[in-house]
């Protein structure tokens, strides 16, 4: 009666998931209420935020949404054939300088027709490229792509500082970014592409990236699930050794992972670059790659999932911004903690309520055990 | 303070049963590896413990040496009750292991290794000088003669066993505990090892060998004890008891030492070895020199104990290794270092290779079973016509072979791991025969299959055969390649010893090549 | 001549100041990843013993008890990182990185609650920090030409914790090498079974190490806020978590190696500021963001093995299962 009896599947997807945030929340609240504020006041703040507080709220929150739906994926496919992808930070960083680079350069000459696709296109790219490096070290000269993408995240940000307060600043001004970009690259943003089927929404930052978002998730999920070079990665991730039988290449198919999980990264740029900032600028990224890392583990690395806490970590920014206002010792770094706690929680300690909850799910489910192992 | 110093005859009150277990049962989740073992072990004899693998005699032995905690049952240490939690209270009890996998640290010198886990305090100065003392008192009596100062890595498998035994001896073990200690050896290794042996049961050691050889078993031990599928099935004097008995009792029935089959009708060479060579990462060679034929309709068997050349010869007959040289030509191609050929390009040549491990090569076991089904085969029409998978396509596709092989469950969507050892190897082999291999390399069929499976698994293997399939076989059970081939190669160290007609083949000459005594050419 | 001479003392002296952190942070990667354990948590551990040291300096006025709030909290978060990966078999990447992003948030989140400066804490003065100390005989050495403006300049005057941190390679090595704690912890990261079979327990010996990493990761806070600096800043750890394990990976999982590996970051790092402007011959001025960049150039080639090969622990990053 020692061994652990299995966790049903859907226990396993939905129960166990919400138990580990429930966990962190937990955790982040004592915290809170150790500082001396109400943790419930706190969450009600940051909830009425993130979805209805302003007209504006749930614009900025999908416009979060985005950003960490496109590090998510970019972690997750990397994760299917267990490569750890560190460096979401580096790659969507470089992918900037792609994005910027194509609408300075290629833009102006083009209509938006062709320059959204081309600077979107030239963005994916550029993070596939710096995750490429990496990846290539990985699978020929097996140097470890965790500490290989650490580095290159450091790298990014050292060429795009020399860069943009170097070449490619812009003359005649002192601070670090590029000039404006062509209009004709700009991502329409959600309000004026509603206003042309006659919707009227709130001003906000939420633009086409957001749909070029949902797009990567159903790219994602057909890339994974029905190719095969999904079930080359997924194989490669299982079991080398199988794959290897199986007559995959396996460093080719890390290779190109690493590229399409760059790409995936990359396509934060779109939202950053081309739809908000319109130039290229220093620190775009802010941890959003980092987070990807948070929202892969949540979501299992299934779209569904990814989007689900995508969801969850564009509330907790949008909505812990609210808290500067209400309350004095509490601020939006609250969000860090409680993104810390839920990588913990979710990722490191992800199995440590499995035990306990399978005990209990065979004891309250009687007769449902050993069918589903 | 080494086992030497103790003598078993000193004191009339000492106890007479060195190890005794009672009722002693474990499982892993659903899997019972050990049911109420009951065993008494003799002070200052060697027993034996023997089963195939799989019957549970690792997993008795760990729990021995508080690797495993028992669900249930008692085990007594010189006739006094022991609770053994972990590997430090099988040390305070006198019980030493030496593992089947070594426990060594290569980056450290043997020194270091002995040391390890009994440095005598805090700074290592001193503790060195003692471990060296015991050394040298180890190499004076038993003759267990190592440098302390080289590095493990620098050792050759013999040496490093040697290790693993002063190690287990060091604190004053009375109780040594080997599990599968020959398998990795040479027959000379052998030799020393048993003669280490017999010099430690007279100086009073008790020594618990498990193993699956008989021929050990016969020639070493006092007393001998059988497992199957995780009991205890019988305890003989080794005097009393021959190897069929043994035999018998390991497996459970008649010996399999036919297996119902017509005479093979060989037809063109498929398969041509030339001189194939390969070199392990660390220099020595792997397979040397090694040519033969196969044609179809006939099958080839390779035998040899684990580890003499079976491994990197189907690996590099199957397309995952390149050959350091030599070549083969199979169905019309020539494969060489300079021409290699993948696994792909050797399945698409039709080349099917069912490999050794299913766990590592053969399966993905977090894969479902559907998917399994076209692992290999993964860019085959079946998988869909295009860039896209055609899931329905997949899903009937292994349905069919599910029924047509009695998988059970037939259940395209359980995952590998889900199914028993047969059924898994089921899917394997229905996956690899589906497209109809003209040349087959075939590892470990039936290794840790259920005797229906076996049967049903053998058949299939002559069914092909009779088809035309050039079929290369390699298995450690000697029974099965006498039974299922009709020429038999035996390996070792690397190199062909000889190949026999199967029908001239018994078990002696053939232990007498495996060992590398006789060419068996002559036979 | 002469002042180029004493412009490459003065890069000396500030390299060793710039190094100490380093040295103290890559000696506490050794001890967890020789003992099996990815450390890629010294960041975060180094940022929490800086907020530490700093936080409860400035509210008790006491340096000492500082820098024992700075060892304290670095070796909860190590325990966290145990905790996680030892314990619970999680992924040793990911609860290093949970602890790198709950530093950053806790650190911000603590600082603003306590003293509502936006997360910086209150500065320092006097002897409310570690300060340079000035070493016997300086003045005596003083009239001897040459030595006697290396022994000021280059020998004295570092804060104690930079004498700390060098004499802790030495400490490292000692126990490393030469004691029964880390022979079994050597052993350990490469075959765990081995120190499993041999009646050791495996996680309480990985748990000690990461105890030393937490010492010494609280000690290299402490220098960061309560001794180089005179308060704690927002992420003030600035990646020197990252480059001291780039340095115990340069290092090869030295101690003496990854100390040169540290001296050679930190000069790369000082000189940069005394090189802006400069022209060298035939290539010019080097931009200073690749100077910053170095070290990770470095590691990344070292890592490819282009230059050497490394050899990291066996079973580094791999959770203990029997």
């Amino acid at each position: 009666m020692s061994a652990t009896p299995p966790l049903p599947r859907w226990a396993d997807l939905v129960l166990l998931p919400l138990i580990n945030l429930a966990a962190a929340l937990f955790v982040c609240g004592v915290i809170v209420w150790f500082i001396g504020e109400n943790p419930f006041d706190a969450l009600a703040v940051m909830f009425k935020g993130a979805f209805y507080l302003f007209p504006d709220s749930l614009g900025y929150t999908l416009y979060y949404t985005t950003n960490f739906i496109f590090t998510g994926l970019a972690v997750g496919i990397a994760f299917h054939a267990m490569m750890f992808n560190i460096g979401g930070e580096g790659q969507a960083y470089v992918a900037g300088l792609g994005a910027a680079a194509a609408g300075l350069v290629v833009a102006p000459y083009v209509p938006a027709i062709v320059a959204i696709p081309i600077s979107v296109a030239t963005a994916a790219l550029f993070g596939a490229a710096w995750a490429f490096i990496p990846g290539y070290l990985q699978a020929k000269r097996d140097s470890h792509i965790v500490i290989t993408t650490i580095m290159f995240n450091f790298l990014a940000t050292a060429l795009m500082v020399w860069l943009l307060a170097g070449p490619m600043i812009q003359p005649g001004q002192q601070s670090p970014q590029s000039s404006l970009i062509a209009a004709s690259a700009f991502l329409p943003t959600m309000k004026d592409m509603l206003a042309l089927v006659g919707i009227e929404i709130a001003a906000s930052p939420l633009n086409l990236a957001f749909i070029i978002a949902l797009l990567a998730m159903l790219v994602y999920y057909i890339l994974v699930w029905k190719t095969r070079l999904g079930y080359e990665i997924r194989a490669v991730g299982k079991s080398q050794e199988a794959a290897k039988y199986a007559g995959i290449n396996v460093p080719r198919v890390i290779i190109i992972t690493l590229a399409i999980s760059g790409a995936f990264a990359g396509l934060l740029a779109t939202n950053e670059i081309l739809g908000v900032n319109h130039r290229a600028v220093l620190n775009f990224t802010a941890g959003y790659g980092f987070t990807g890392i948070a929202v892969a583990l949540m979501g299992r690395n299934h779209p569904i999932g990814i989007f689900l806490a995508a969801l969850l970590f564009g509330a907790l920014i949008q909505g812990g911004s609210e808290l500067d206002f209400e309350f004095k010792t509490i601020t939006r770094e609250m969000v860090l903690l409680i993104q810390g706690m839920i990588i913990l929680f979710s990722g490191a300690l992800a199995y440590m309520f499995n035990p306990p909850l399978a005990r209990f799910l065979a004891r309250v489910l009687p007769g449902k055990g050993g069918n589903d192992d | 303070m080494s086992a030497a110093t103790q003598n078993p005859t000193s004191g009339q009150n000492a106890a007479r049963i060195a190890l005794e277990l009672k009722d002693v049962s474990k499982s892993f989740g659903l899997v019972r590896a050990n049911r109420d073992i009951n065993l008494k072990i003799e002070k200052g004899t060697i027993h034996g413990i023997i089963g195939e693998n799989g019957a549970g005699k690792s997993t008795l032995m760990n729990i021995l040496y508080g690797l495993h905690r028992a669900d249930a049952g008692q085990m007594y240490v010189n006739e006094a009750e022991v609770s053994i939690r972990s590997s430090a209270d099988a040390i305070s009890q006198g019980i030493g292991m030496v593992h089947q996998h070594f426990m060594l640290v290569n980056m450290f010198s043997v020194l270091e290794n002995v040391m390890l886990g009994s440095e005598g305090g805090s700074l290592l100065k001193d503790g060195k000088k003692a471990t060296l003392k015991t050394l040298q008192h180890l190499a004076d009596n038993y003759g267990m003669t190592v440098d302390p100062y080289a590095l493990i890595s620098d050792l050759n498998v013999g040496m490093r066993q040697r290790v693993e035994i002063i190690k287990a001896l060091k604190g004053g073990a009375d109780i040594l505990i080997l599990d599968e200690p020959t398998g990795v050896l040479t027959p000379q290794e052998t030799k020393q090892l048993f003669e280490i042996l017999n010099v430690l049961r007279e100086d009073g050691v008790t020594i618990l060998l498990i193993t699956h050889k008989l021929a050990e078993i016969m020639e070493i031990t006092d007393n001998v004890s059988i497992m199957r599928a995780g009991q205890m099935v019988g305890h003989r004097h080794t005097a009393d008891t021959n190897p069929q008995e043994l035999a018998e009792l390991m497996v459970g029935r008649k010996v399999l030492l036919s297996v119902d089959k017509g005479a093979a009708k060989p037809g063109e060479v498929l398969l041509k070895v030339n001189n194939l060579e390969i070199y392990h990462e660390r220099g020595h060679k792997e397979l040397d020199d090694v040519s033969f034929e196969v044609r179809g309709g006939e099958i080839f068997g390779i035998a040899g104990v684990s580890g003499n050349g079976q491994t990197p010869l189907m690996e590099i007959l199957a397309g995952m290794r390149v050959p350091s040289a030599g070549s083969f030509e199979v169905l019309g191609a020539t494969v060489s270092k300079g021409t290699p050929k993948g696994p792909k390009e050797m399945r698409n040549m039709g080349v099917g290779h069912i490999p050794e491990d299913r766990h590592v090569h053969g399966l993905i076991l977090d894969f479902e079973a559907r998917e399994n089904m076209i692992l290999g085969f993964q860019d085959a029409d079946v998988a869909g016509a295009d860039f896209l998978f055609d899931s329905a396509s997949i899903t009937q596709h292994c349905q069919e072979q599910m029924d047509h092989y009695d998988v059970r469950p037939a259940n395209p969507f359980l995952h590998a791991h889900s199914f028993s050892g047969g059924n898994q190897q089921k899917i394997v082999i229905a996956r690899e025969m589906y497209e109809k291999p003209r040349v087959l390399i075939v590892g470990q069929p039936t290794r840790g299959v259920d005797v229906g499976a076996i049967e049903f698994i053998h058949k299939q293997l002559i069914a092909l055969r009779d088809a035309g399939c050039a079929i290369v076989l390699v298995s450690v059970e000697l029974e099965e390649v006498m039974g299922l081939a009709d020429r038999i190669m035996v390996m070792n160290d690397g190199q062909k010893v000889g190949i026999v007609d199967a029908k001239d083949a018994d078990t002696n000459t053939l232990g007498l090549m495996m060992a590398g005594l006789t060419s068996g050419e002559a036979a | 001549m002469i002042d180029f001479l004493y412009q490459l003392l003065l890069t000396f002296d500030a390299t060793l100041r710039v190094a100490t952190p380093l040295i103290l942070c890559a000696m506490a990667g050794i001890f967890s990843e020789r003992s099996g354990v990815v450390d890629i948590s010294l960041e975060g551990k180094l940022l929490m013993g800086a907020f530490s040291a700093a936080a409860v300096t400035s509210v008790t006025g006491s340096p000492w008890i500082g820098l024992l709030a700075a060892i304290g909290a670095s070796v909860f978060m190590s325990m966290l990182h145990g905790f996680a990966c030892i314990t619970h078999k999680g992924d040793q990447v990911v609860s290093g990185l949970a602890i790198n992003i709950l530093a950053s948030g806790l650190t911000v989140v603590i600082g603003i609650a306590l003293f509502h400066q936006g997360g910086q804490t209150p500065s320092l003065f006097g002897d409310q920090r570690f300060r340079k100390l000035e070493l016997w005989f300086t003045d005596t050495f003083d009239a001897i030409p040459l030595f006697g403006t290396i022994y000021r300049e280059l020998i004295s005057g570092h804060s104690i914790l930079t004498y700390a941190a060098l004499l802790a390679v030495p400490l490292a090595s000692l126990v490393l090498y030469r004691t029964r704690f880390g022979l079994r912890l050597r052993a350990v990261g490469e075959v765990p079974e081995a120190v499993d079979s041999a009646g050791i327990s495996v996680s309480w010996l990985r748990y000690r190490a990461l105890i030393v990493g937490g010492v010494l990761c609280g000690i290299a806070g402490a220098y960061l806020s309560i001794s180089h600096g005179a308060n704690f800043v927002r992420e003030m750890s600035a990646g020197k978590g990252y480059i001291a394990l780039a340095a115990v990976i340069f290092g090869n999982w030295r101690p003496v190696r990854a100390l040169l590996a540290c001296l050679l970051f930190g000069f790369l790092d000082a000189a940069t500021p005394r090189l802006q402007g400069f022209e060298f011959p035939l290539i010019g001025e080097i931009p200073s963001q690749l100077m910053l960049a170095a070290p990770y150039i470095i590691t990344v080639l070292l890592l490819a093995g282009f230059i050497g090969k490394p050899s990291p622990p066996a079973a580094i990053g791999q959770p203990y299962d029997k």
